[in-house]
């Protein structure tokens, strides 16, 4: 499935929950199901820094498309990786550069793009887009 | 029904912030340490002295400028009354409780010598940290950490024993404001005045919940933030004994603060204008004045009274829910609870209770040595003012408790 199609797919998601507590339950759900992180990438330099909680990503290039693992000491924090970990995980680096984020809008957890947010959703965004470019680079 | 002399309801009603609903629940506002809400009196203030006189102050000769400025100085009088300070001239309007320390730790750089030493309590917020690591770095002095034990209260034998002839700084908040620990300042500075070292205290955590008597504590420095007394923000003070004023060298250069101006040399202006160059927050100073004013019309005394009722009522009801650990159980303490529950980070408590409409602070409290201390990322705290009510508290625990449950 394309960027966009994930997208779509968990908006559907979330559209089924008629309260916040559904979709954060959804969420805790998530993240206690994130497959765990090699303890190995869990370093001090894989650290996405402007979040409260601690959030370590990793990411790895395998034909041609780039698969990320990610951890967080907090839940709900990791249920949000999750969903990025979901659409962005597997896909060419070229398309996750070009992708946009409207769809968090959209699932209702805007409050969590604000830049000030302390769990850093956009801290974690621009992470993984920023591997996209060091590997697209690769490719180039 | 907690038994006090205030009527809860009635203060509410000052503060029309508590109407609010967020998320689509009432607000329950319970970051008080971090900054309070601000009563129709003080709102009222600020608006009248933009519709009516706003001006700039002691410069002009025209009868806004004069009526700005009698109000502005009339403020400084309230609160050197307020803090019984000796003279109204050693209260240094600043921007608040940071400028006041870091004004105070950039003019002892010219008083201190090679090996001196400052000393600086464990639970002290980042912001009293940096300035005086930046001052040890300049000077060539060390710094001293007084510790603390597991509940959070100073170690004043240790603290006892660290104080020589070396130590000429002692630097700690009368409030912890991650902890709430009420520290026993006025035997510290009395130790601290023994060797001859001056005390620098800060108040911004203490000043919302105790009445203090400068003159009484013997203080060389005390500090304070309207903004956590139901002013504005921007706007604090730097309480500073004359004598220690007229030694430390002016901190920025700027228009106010001089005497006389040519290019060879300036001469500076006389106390409290020596360290209030530029244009002050002149509305902000104002509103200070009508929030100690207000205040004191609720009473410190019932003030402290009845948060002390809160603190207790709140403790004994989050201490029921399981695995809630507190942090800070210092025998004096204000209206701070800072709290985990076993395995569950503070950031997920906090998000979970937002939805719910009630407001406290995670994460470390800009106290990292305090969080480091008791090796935990941070703390949910929870922060009560005199505004707030049981209810509350019933709300705070309801929200906890449910939280518990989603996050487990």
């Amino acid at each position: 499935m394309t960027i966009k199609e994930i997208q779509e797919e968990i908006v559907d998601e979330f559209s089924l929950f008629e309260d916040w507590m559904q979709r954060y339950e959804y969420m805790i759900e998530l993240g206690k199901s994130l497959p765990l992180i090699d303890e190995q990438f869990k370093t001090e330099d894989n650290i996405i820094k402007g979040c409260q909680s601690k959030v370590w990503v990793h990411a790895e290039l395998k034909d041609d498309k780039l698969y990320f693992t990610a951890d967080s000491d907090a839940i709900i924090t990791k249920g949000i990786i999750a969903i990025l970990i979901r659409v962005f995980s597997g896909q060419p680096p070229r398309d996750i550069i070009d992708a946009d984020t409207d769809f968090i809008d959209e699932i209702g957890l805007k409050e969590h793009l604000s830049p000030t947010r302390a769990n850093g959703l956009v801290s974690m965004i621009k992470q993984l887009k920023l591997y996209a470019v060091a590997y697209q680079t690769q490719l180039n | 029904m907690i038994q006090t002399a205030l009527d809860i309801e009635a203060i509410r009603k000052d503060f029309p912030i508590l109407k609010r609903e967020v998320n689509g629940k009432p607000l329950v506002y319970l970051d008080n340490a971090a900054t309070s809400q601000t009563p129709q009196q003080v709102i009222d203030v600020i608006v009248d002295y933009y519709q009516n006189y706003n001006a700039n102050i002691h410069r002009g000769v025209h009868s806004l400028s004069q009526e700005a400025t009698d109000k502005y100085e009339l403020a400084r009088q309230k609160i050197q009354r307020h803090f019984n300070a000796a003279k109204s001239k050693e209260i240094i309007f600043t921007s608040g409780t940071t400028h006041a320390i870091n004004l105070v730790a950039n003019g002892f750089t010219s008083l201190l010598e090679k090996g001196d030493e400052v000393l600086v309590s464990a639970m002290e917020h980042h912001s009293n940290i940096v300035p005086w690591q930046m001052l040890c770095e300049r000077s060539g002095a060390v710094l001293k950490v007084i510790p603390m034990n597991n509940e959070g209260e100073l170690r004043i034998d240790l603290y006892r024993e660290m104080l020589t002839s070396k130590t000429k700084l002692v630097f700690c908040n009368h409030v912890s404001n991650a902890l709430g620990t009420i520290n026993p300042v006025k035997e510290m500075i009395a130790a601290a005045h023994n060797i001859g070292a001056a005390v620098l205290i800060d108040g911004a955590q203490a000043a919302p919940h105790i009445k203090t008597d400068l003159q009484e504590l013997d203080v060389d420095f005390y500090t304070a933030s309207a903004h956590k007394m139901c002013g504005p923000t921007g706007v604090g003070i730097l309480y500073g004994k004359e004598e220690w004023l007229n030694t430390l060298p002016p901190y920025q250069g700027g228009g106010e603060m001089i005497e006389e101006v040519t290019f060879e040399k300036s001469t500076y202006a006389g106390l409290p204008h020596k360290f209030e160059a530029g244009t002050p927050n002149i509305c902000g100073g104002i509103a200070f004045g009508a929030a100690i004013d207000y205040l004191n019309s609720v009473g410190l005394d019932l003030i402290e009274k009845y948060e002390h009722e809160l603190l207790e009522y709140a403790t004994e009801q989050l201490l029921s829910i399981e695995g809630l650990k507190i942090y800070g159980t210092a025998k004096q303490k204000t209206s701070v609870i800072s709290f985990n529950i076993q395995g569950i980070h503070p950031y997920d408590i906090g998000a979970i209770l937002d939805k719910l409409g009630i407001a406290v602070r995670t994460g470390h409290h800009c106290a990292q040595p305090v969080m480091d201390f008791f090796s935990i990322p941070g703390t949910v705290r929870a922060s009560f003012s005199f505004y707030n009510t049981k209810d509350e508290v019933d709300s705070l625990v309801a929200g906890v408790n449910k939280a518990r449950q989603m996050l487990v």
